[in-house]
This record gives structure tokens, sequence and C-alpha cells, in this order.
């Protein structure tokens, strides 16, 4: 007779290997139901959304052609809207404009018609007068307030972070005095662009209602927020409100806050006509209107021993949010932790301001504010190793924070940095050091060079975040002897479903095919929180692990001998009825973290990754071609090695897009490229080979052995390395984000011009 | 305009105006939600299909075009099931994340093997170029794409001993 239970432990566990994922036959057979593959429900409209065209003025009227037939169009405006704020963290930001404008395209009327060509007439049907205000584009005039365009001063949010010195004194004087001491000063500014998050799904939403209430499904990553949302918009009980997610074709952070107002607006225009209504952006609409990447400047000054010992640095971050709150808080919050990078500072002074500007709210997007500070931390390490004449890959090797040290934030750092492995696996994968040492290799008009960029990323939320969220996860015990995980993590393409179930599958010690994920609905999960902030593995995963086994130790006290879990489970449901596990997450005792003076533990843990770029520059048209990358990263355990790969390839190629080719280019608030075809993604061709390598550092809370958090921790790395290869292929110097040729050949004439 | 065409093995109608897509032919009255909807106009590649074998834009194809030709989308690749070498090795590879792009990327794909069985990677990448993706930085495409072909390839060895 075969043991059951040694069955089930000689069973091969499925954490760390390569399982097909779970959604895999669905997207290769076209199978898959994203939004707007959903047939249309009976009666369903369409819906369309004008919007202001001024960048900022106050709305005096709209006007409604009267020669149109408007008998079977549904028209909402703001006088429509229950509670006109979209529920986030400030009450700023309308559903529907009502007076005021504060950017191009701030949505004012919203239509449906059953007919598609007739909503388009429709939307041709509608004018808005709008008496023009001055507005401010510009994140320095913002600061200077001539204008106001956003609460008292335009500033949104101010954040400083202290350490050694200048913890005794908040002005600059102590950090300045700090800096002053050292035998080498370097000063430099940086600055980022906007970026669009550009996931190849538009957004778009479907919603309706009935009996039971509202209703919302489409293309989101946290269910929970639209469910918020609605819950202020529509005055609605939680039980009324019913939010879930269709297949997301990507989302990147573009798809966290913004999909709240489409399914308002869905939901608007389904209340008035009593019809459901889908709400579908095209390209142009999409990357118009929805969030993009907070652009940012940053002013730095550090001071550092003749060796290279890192000893101070002050740093001055400023972030444009757009004209509302939104997530900007956070995002500069994130931004201002990283920015000391991953190096280790005796004495730290880091400011942080974000202001409004007329354009847009910048939200959500990968990397949620660090690819910014990082792109200027690790240029700024790049200068600094230009002025005391070593390479920059040993400067920062020498200064990486280890085991013991502290940051910038003075947190102890208690294990699991895998940051010295990393550099050392991709420095010997590109023999880095020997190459750079040999210099750029010219070959007639084509400058090849390497660059580095080290980094840490923290995993789950900022400091005492997770302990307000309280996410929870459930795990219910099906009959066979199977589980099913129901969570509001959302699989958005980074392979969620399969993740957690192979975390469960090893945790409960049954078939990775005994384990099923439910759909995210709000009906039925809990929150788990949002799927954001490299958390979905480390936070979330980690309660699927504590829920999954402690419904098989509840199968297993029941088992008797000899009986399978299978007959164990039935029996069990039979005898007790339905069995489930509600686990909520509880971070680590020791995070402490004080949030007025912002200090302490940031994060319960840091990934890691060093990548290595190598480019090939065309001196004649200063195009930049990206050769090969190669990168290593701690990523605690990996779980799906392939899929992490994946993740970790996919989001350097999302930063080497940004560095090099991604630009939004603006004319007076409004977008000048809106489309694939200006908006320029890397294509197959564009995109180097990947060689990635995974270190495994284990982080003692994270689950199925250590994972630790990994989702934007690549966006931070690609374009400092590339910035650091250009300049050694080329010894061009460019500290402004994007590299584009033009910006290169506008370098390289200075530096003619210099000589 | 009534058009009769093939699509993925079967003859089928539609009856729309000839400046009508031949995306919205298939997403709407033929019922094959596979092809997506990128861009609308011929810079994603997610609505590829094959045309008489060709890769093509269907969301730039007039379906007043189609009368008597044969379509092929990813529907017709082959099913849950029974995937085809090409579509297990996307899944099995990690080609395919949010999967938006993965029926244009197939169509691609499909198209470069049935003409070459043996690709490098800077073929893979050529013929795929049309196709943009956000999520994988197109590496593991790559990678299940040469899996594939050599699957192929192995299959009509063993075939032909
Ligand atoms: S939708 Fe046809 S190419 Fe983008
Ligand atoms: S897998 Fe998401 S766009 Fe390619």
């Amino acid at each position: 007779m075969v043991d059951a239970k040694k069955a089930r432990e000689t069973r091969e566990p499925v954490v760390g290997e390569n399982v097909v994922r779970v959604d895999g036959a669905a997207k290769v057979t076209g199978g898959a139901r994203y939004v707007d593959d959903i047939p249309p429900m009976p009666g369903e409209l369409h819906g369309a959304t004008v919007r202001s065209r001024v960048p900022r003025g106050i709305l005096r009227a709209i006007a409604f052609d009267p020669s149109f037939d408007w008998s079977d169009v549904t028209v909402v405006t703001a006088k429509d809207v229950p509670d006109n704020v979209v529920q986030l963290i400030v009450d700023d930001q309308p559903v529907l404009a009502a007076e005021r404008i504060n950017h191009m395209y701030e949505p004012v009327v919203l239509l449906a018609c059953s007919d598609k060509a007739k909503l388009a007439r429709a939307y041709a049907a509608v004018t808005l007068d709008i008496e023009p205000l001055p507005a401010v584009f510009d994140m320095e005039e913002s600061l200077a307030a001539e204008t106001v365009i956003w609460g008292e001063a335009n500033v949104q949010n101010r954040y400083l972070i202290t350490k050694g010195a200048a913890d005794t004194d908040e002005s600059e004087a102590a950090i300045d005095v700090a800096i002053a001491a050292c035998e080498v000063v370097v000063r430099g500014s940086y600055s980022t662009h906007h970026q669009e998050q550009l996931y190849i799904e538009p957004n778009g939403m479907i919603a309706w209602w009935d009996e039971a209430g509202a209703h919302a499904t489409g293309s989101l990553q946290c269910p929970f927020y639209v469910h918020k949302a609605f819950k202020r918009c529509f005055h609605l009980e939680p039980e009324q409100i019913h939010i879930t997610q269709a297949v997301t074709g990507g989302g990147f952070g573009g798809k966290e806050e913004y999909p709240s107002l489409i399914a308002l607006h869905a939901a608007l225009l389904a209340k008035k006509s009593g019809r459901p209504v889908r709400i579908i952006y095209d390209r142009v609409e999409d990357i118009e209107a929805t969030t993009k990447r907070h652009p940012s400047r940053s002013w730095i000054e550090s001071g550092c021993d003749r060796d290279g010992t890192l000893r101070a640095l002050k740093m001055r971050v400023m972030m444009d949010a757009g004209a509302y709150v939104t997530l900007s808080p956070v995002v500069l919050s994130r931004g201002v932790l990283h920015a000391g990078g991953c190096y280790r500072w005796a004495d730290v002074r880091i400011e942080g301001i974000g202001v409004a500007t007329n354009t847009p709210p910048n939200g959500a997007f990968r990397g949620f504010g660090a690819p910014q500070t990082i792109w200027a931390i690790e240029r700024h390490l790049d200068a600094v190793a230009r002025q005391l004449g070593l390479d920059a890959g040993e400067l920062k090797v020498r200064n990486m924070l280890v085991e013991g040290d502290t940051t910038s934030t003075s947190q102890t750092l208690r294990g699991s940095v895998g940051g010295t492995e990393c550099v050392e696996r991709a420095f010997e994968a590109s023999d880095y050091l020997a190459r750079r040492r040999a210099g750029p290799s010219v070959l007639g008009r084509k400058a090849r060079g390497l660059g580095c960029a080290v980094f840490m990323h923290g995993g789950g939320f900022t400091g005492s975040g997770e302990r307000m969220l309280k996410g929870k996860v459930a795990v219910d015990l099906l009959a066979g002897g199977r589980l099913e995980i129901r969570s509001g993590s959302t699989d958005i393409g980074q392979g969620t479903e399969t993740v957690f179930a192979q975390i469960a599958a090893d945790a409960a010690g049954i078939p990775f095919e005994h384990v099923s994920v439910a759909v995210p609905s709000t009906t039925h999960v809990p929150d788990s929180g949002p799927t954001v902030a490299s958390r979905t593995v480390m936070v979330v995963g980690a309660i699927v692990e504590r829920a999954a086994k402690e419904l098989a130790a509840r199968v297993e006290a029941s088992r008797r001998p000899g009986e399978t879990f299978a007959a164990a489970g039935d029996r069990l449901l039979a005898k007790e009825g339905p069995q489930s596990a509600l686990v909520q997450y509880e971070p680590p005792a020791w995070v402490n973290w004080d949030d007025k003076k912002y200090k302490g533990d940031a994060y319960p843990v840091y990934a890691w990754m060093c990548d290595v770029a190598e480019v090939e520059v065309d001196l004649d048209t200063f195009e930049v071609k990206v050769l090969n990358f190669w990168s290593a990263a701690d990523v605690g355990k990996a779980i799906h090695p392939l899929m992490c790969k994946g993740q970790l390839e996919g989001g350097s190629l999302q930063a080497i897009g940004w560095a090099l080719s991604e630009e939004v280019v603006w004319k007076a608030g409004a977008i000048v490229n809106p489309r694939m075809t200006n908006y320029i993604i890397p294509t197959a061709l564009d995109a180097p080979p990947f060689e990635t390598f995974l270190v495994e550092a284990p982080y003692e809370h994270g689950p199925s052995g250590g994972a630790k958090g990994i989702g934007e921790l690549p966006m931070d790395g690609g374009a400092p390395a590339v910035a650091a290869a250009v300049e050694h292929a080329t010894g061009l110097i460019i500290n402004h984000l994007p590299l584009t040729p033009e910006r290169l050949f506008a370098a390289w004439l200075n530096s003619e011009a210099a000589q | 305009m009534k058009v009769a065409f093939k699509v993925n093995g079967v003859q089928r109608h539609v009856d729309m105006a000839p400046l009508a897509r031949l995306l919205d032919a298939l997403r709407g009255p033929l019922g094959l939600a596979g092809a997506k909807e990128g861009c609308g106009e011929g810079e994603c590649g997610t609505c590829a299909v094959l045309l008489d074998g060709v890769p093509v834009n269907s969301c730039l194809v007039p379906i007043g075009q189609c009368d008597g030709r044969e379509v092929v989308s990813v529907e017709g690749l082959g099913a849950i099931g029974h995937l085809s070498p090409l579509q297990a090795c996307m899944a099995e590879h990690g080609g395919a994340q949010c999967g938006i792009c993965t029926p244009g990327m197939l169509i691609a794909a499909e198209a470069l093997l049935r003409r070459n069985s043996d690709p490098t990677a800077h073929d893979v990448r050529t013929a795929i170029a049309g196709n943009l993706c956000r999520c994988t930085g197109y590496e593991r495409i790559v990678q299940s794409i040469l899996h594939a072909a050599y699957e192929l390839r192995s299959s009509d060895k063993g075939a032909a001993e």
C-alpha cells in the first residue's frame, strides 16, 4: 500500500521549477478574454469622453448642437455625478470637470450610444466654452508660484531625510559643513522626462447596474481601488459594488489608479442610460489622457575622500505631479527613499518637493520615483569617478552597502544583501573591468563602450504601509483535495497566478495542478492590497503560503492512516462544511519606521541588481544601439526562474527605451506625439540580447524559501547603465534624459566647441 | 458588400461595407477575438493574421479585398489541448507574459517558420520587428521561436527517416 503521506512528500516540488504558466494555453490560442474581447451584453452602449482641450481655464458652458438628434444618446456631465471626487489620497480630482479646467485632457462630458458612428457624430456636436487662464507647464515655474494653479503655492508635498551631521540641523548648514570638510566635492544636476507605460492593451472598462448594485469589469491592476472610488462617488455600500478584473494586457502602473476614472465614467453612463456601457480607449486617447512617469530634476552635491570613500550627500529632488495629486506623494516618497542609491553615506540630507503643473496627472509607473533618483545618483557617481580618475564600477563596488551598514534613512541592513554577488556575476559575464580599462573601441564611425549601474529596490509598501494596509488572502479547500486561492492581487502578465499556485502547492504538499486561483472580483476575494510596489510575490505570496499551510495542516490533522490527502479533505468538507483559511499580513516585528522624521526601516528588505550595457554609437548620426545587456539580480529566491528573468528583461528594456527613444513631446500642454508611430518603444531589432543571472540571498520572511519583490527593480538601472556606456564610447556626458541623437549631437557640438 | 473567404480553413461569409476593416470582421461577425487592436494604424502588429500565407496587419486591410482569399488567425494555429509546437513553445519558454501581443507574434513567427525552418536569432528578430511587446524585452519570445524551429526540424527529420 502506498503511504499517502510519503506520496505527498515525494511529490516533486514546483518552487524553483519553470512550470508552464497557468494562463499560457489561453494566451497562445487567442482564447484569453481581455476586456474588449468580452461579447457585448444585451443593449450595451459604447461610451466616449469629451475633453477640455484647454490646459487651464474656467468652464463657462457646454453647448449641444440643437440640430443633432440626441434622442438615443446618453449625456452625462458633472451635474450627474453624485459625489464628484476620484477617491485616492487627496480629494482634488473631479470625476468630470464642473468649473475648473486644469489640464488639456480633463474629462468634461460623457456620451453613450449603441451606434459607434453616431457616437462619433455626437462627440463632434458638443462644444465647450472655456475661458482660458494662464497655465504652468514647468516645475521650476510652478515652484516660483507666480501663477498659482494648485493649493496655496503649487507645492503638493515635501519630504526631508537626514542622517549623521544633518540630523542636528534641518537647514542646509550642517550638511554644507560636512561636505566642505571632504577632500573632494562634486556637484551636478540631473533630470528625467515623462514616460508612457504603453501597455499594448489600451485601457478599457464595461459597467452596468442591476439589483445587486454597480458592476465594472475591465483592464486593471487594483480592483479595490475601483471599489473605493465607487463607494465614494455613488455613496454605495461595499456589498453593492462588484469590480472584476478581465485578463489584462499589461499595466506597469498605468492601470493602477487610472482605471477607477474610466470605470466611474462607464458606470455614470450606465446608470443614466439603464444599459451596460463599454468604454475602450483608442491609443491616442490612452496616451493623451492617462498617467505617465513623473518628470524629475535633481541637484546633488557630495563629498568623498581622495581614495573614493563616499562621505556626505546633499540632494534635492523635484517631481512634476501634473494637475492633481493622485499618487504623487507616494511616488515622491519612493523617489527620496531610493535617492542615496545603494551606497554608504555618513551624512545625508535629501529633500523632495512635488509640484503641480497643468499637464495630465502623472502616476504610477514601474519603479515609482526610484528610476528618477537612481538615474541621478548613478550619473553622479559616474561624475565622482571621473573626477577621481577611478573607474565608476570600482567606485561603486567600494561604496556599496553590505550587511550591517546603514542606509540613508539610517536603516541597518539585516541580511539578504546580495549586491556584491550581483556585481561579480555581471562584471564577470561582461568582462567589465578589463574592457573598461581597455577603453572604447572605435571602428570607423562606430564607437563602442561599456557602462554599469548598481542599485537596490525596496520590496513591499514603505515603512508602516503594510502594517496599515493589512493585506489579506483566503485559501479554500475544494473537493478532491484541491485548493483555491482567493486574492485581490491581479495577474497583469507578470505571472502572479502561476507563482501563487507554485507557492501554495509546495506549502500544502499537493500537486501544482491541484491549485487554482480565483478571478479577482471584489465580491469574492479579500482585499490583498493593490498589485503594486513589488509586493505581490513577497508580501501577498507570503500569506498565500501561510494560508495554504494552515489549511493543509487542518486536513492533515483529520487524516486517517493510509488515507489520501484528497479523501481526508473530502471527509473534512462533508463533516464540517466549507473549509478556508483567511490570513492577514503582518510585517516582521522589527520593522520600525518613523513617518515624521522619515527614518528607520523604509522597507523590510531590498532586491539588488547590477546591469552592464554595451552600446555602439554611430558618430555620424549619434544613434545609440545597445548591443548587449548583462544583468544579475538578487531576487531572494526564484520561484519561477524563467518568469523571473522575463520580468527583469522586460523591465530593463523599458528602461532602455526610456533612455534612448521614448519621449513625450509637449506643446502648450498638449501631447504632440500620442501615437505608436511617434512615441517610439523598442522593437525586437532595437532590443539587445539579454543575459540575465539570478542570485539568491534569501529573505527570511519571503515565501518559498525567501523570495523578494522584483517587479520594479529592473526599471532602475537601464538608463544610467546606457548613459555610462555612451560616455565610455564617446566621452559625451549626458545627465538629462533622454539620450536622443539630437541631444548627443548637441553635447558633441559643445564638447567640440570646448576643445 | 458580401465577402466570401476562407477563415482558418473554413468557408465564411460576411456582409460589410467594403472599407470595413478585416480586423472588425474577425472580431465582430466572425467571432474570432484572437487578433487584437493595439493601435489601429499598422504600428503594433497585435492584429496580425496571415492573408494567403503572408502576415498582414488586419487593421489596415479592407474587407473588400478579402473576397476569395484565405485568412489564418491565431485561432487557426491550434487550440487548447492541440497546441501547435510553436504555440506550445511560446507558452513554455516565457514568450507570453500579458499575452496581448502573443497572437500577432505567433502569426509573424508562423510565417517565418513556413519559409525558413532554421532561422537565426537575427532572422527571428527581423520577422517580429513589426510586433511590439512591452512585457518581455523580446528575449524569451526569440528563444521560444527558436525552440519551436528546432522542434519542428527534429520532428520533420524524424518523419523523413
Ligand atoms: S492594431 Fe493593427 S497594427 Fe496595431
Ligand atoms: S507579453 Fe505583454 S505585450 Fe508582449
